[in-house]
């Protein structure tokens, strides 16, 4: 499973939580599978329709990447507020 | 005891004083730090409180709870339904409807929002979403937004909203079908020949006097408007205000020919005019307008006081009026805009006002 690592406060509507183990083959799917589990951080990263927010950065083994990039089982990623939101 | 909701650029601030007994206002807390509180408001029915609020990173959301200075519990919606291609945007009001739970929210982009569960969760209003996209709305400067609901008071069917920039829409099914209220209404805006069949129409604020309930008072981009026959049409009453341009708007609940507006010079100067602060008030249905400054900034102000930045509470000559400006003050008055005091100073840039 794929490795999403949160600051706050995302975290913190995550179980406060920072690490998290999750299935799922697409940035989209992995994010989705966090809200299932932690129905608190819905519409905080994917809008609505299931699209990561403008001013959030998502980061695939330190790549930034969009709701439809591939994942694998060993790959990390970060979620981090983008510098241009605020 | 007055407590007063002022949604600012950085968070909420809830502010507790005693204006009558004179004890100042002071900060009790500062909800949602960082994030821009598009409005703040208390249903006076069940106490509770509700915030629309955005994260310049993690979006926006409507947050509620029954004591602002603890925790905050996130509402199922309002979102557009999944599958589409539309994301909510800003929450730009919230009131409660005329039923035993019932409330409606106003949004960016233009749409309504019910709940009938206290605001715990909420619906689309399916048939005006249906008249927004094949309307073809256009939104103004501040973005496509319905930000006026007016319910009918004793009556749930009925109800009126106003839209920047698609005019006043107005169900009387409980929002099963609409019709627009356009009749009067002038967009000077737009080129003389484009303005019998636009629908291009800028409501700024709405308010409908409850007393009185077939009557609305409207401040729209660039003239305020009086409609005596429930928004259907729409007549003229900026003589005697230094501009017709403005944002936000307040009745007198007890006095229907009761309105208070706060000018600004044009839309393309949105300071008060004459470099002063004024609030105009008529009480006789926008025949004449009164100028209220005492105790206001009387030179060398340039205030923009935004669209929800105006509430008041209780009614006639003890009515308590709250005001704030983008440079951060809040002004208040006691005894219906006769006299003004410095509420606080410094906030962040004031997006509403309110009294809980």
């Amino acid at each position: 499973m794929a490795v999403v690592l949160l600051r706050a406060p995302l975290s913190q509507r995550a179980g406060n939580t920072s690490d998290h183990d999750l299935p799922g083959s697409t940035v989209g799917e992995v994010l989705r599978e966090l809200e299932r589990r932690h129905p608190p951080i819905v519409g905080w990263i994917l809008d609505e329709q299931g699209r990561v927010r403008p001013h959030v950065n998502v980061f695939v083994n330190g790549e930034r990447t969009g709701e439809g990039s591939a994942v694998e089982p060993s790959d990390v990623l970060h979620v981090l507020p983008s510098i241009s939101g605020g | 005891m007055t407590e007063l909701l002022v949604g600012t650029k950085k968070g909420l601030f809830v502010l507790r004083g005693d204006p009558q007994a004179g004890e100042p206002f002071e900060i009790a807390t500062r909800a949602f730090p960082g994030d821009v509180v598009e409005f703040a408001m208390r249903d006076p029915r069940t106490g509770r409180y509700f915030a629309g609020h955005t994260s310049g990173f993690y979006g926006p959301r409507l947050m509620y709870t029954d004591d602002p200075t603890g925790e905050w519990i996130q509402a199922e919606g309002p979102s557009f339904p999944e599958g589409g291609d539309v994301s909510l945007e800003r929450i730009w009001m919230i009131r409660p409807g005329e039923a035993d739970g019932l409330l409606y929210a106003g949004v960016a982009p233009a749409a309504l929002f019910t709940s009938t569960n206290d605001g715990e969760s909420w619906s689309l209003n399916e048939a005006l979403w249906k008249e927004h996209q094949a309307g073809d709305w256009q939104p103004g400067a501040g973005g496509l937004a319905l930000h006026s609901i007016c319910p009918w008071p004793g009556d749930p069917q009925r109800l009126a909203v106003g839209v920047s920039a698609a005019g006043v829409w107005i169900t009387e099914d409980g929002g099963q079908t609409w019709r627009t209220g356009y009749a009067g209404l002038v967009p000077e805006y737009m080129p003389e020949e484009a303005r019998e069949d636009t629908n291009a129409l800028c409501v700024h604020n709405m308010h409908r006097a409850p007393t009185r309930p077939e009557r609305l008072f409207m401040q729209f981009h660039g003239n305020v408007y009086r409609s005596d026959d429930e928004g259907s049409s729409w007549q003229e009453i900026k003589a005697g205000l230094p501009s017709g341009f403005g944002f936000p708007l307040v009745i007198d609940p007890s006095d229907a020919d009761s309105a208070y507006v706060i000018p600004l010079i044009a839309d393309i100067d949105r300071v008060t005019p004459d470099a002063r602060v004024r609030v105009f008030e008529t009480r006789d249905a926008g025949s004449t307008w009164a100028a209220h400054g005492d105790g206001l900034p009387s030179n060398e102000a340039y205030l923009t006081v935004l669209r929800q930045a105006f509430g008041s509470t209780g009614q006639g000559p003890d009515m308590q009026l709250y005001f704030g400006a983008t440079s951060g003050d809040v002004f208040g008055s006691p005894d219906a805009g006769s006299s003004w005091f410095h509420v606080h100073e410094r906030l962040a840039p004031v997006t509403s006002v309110r009294v809980a």
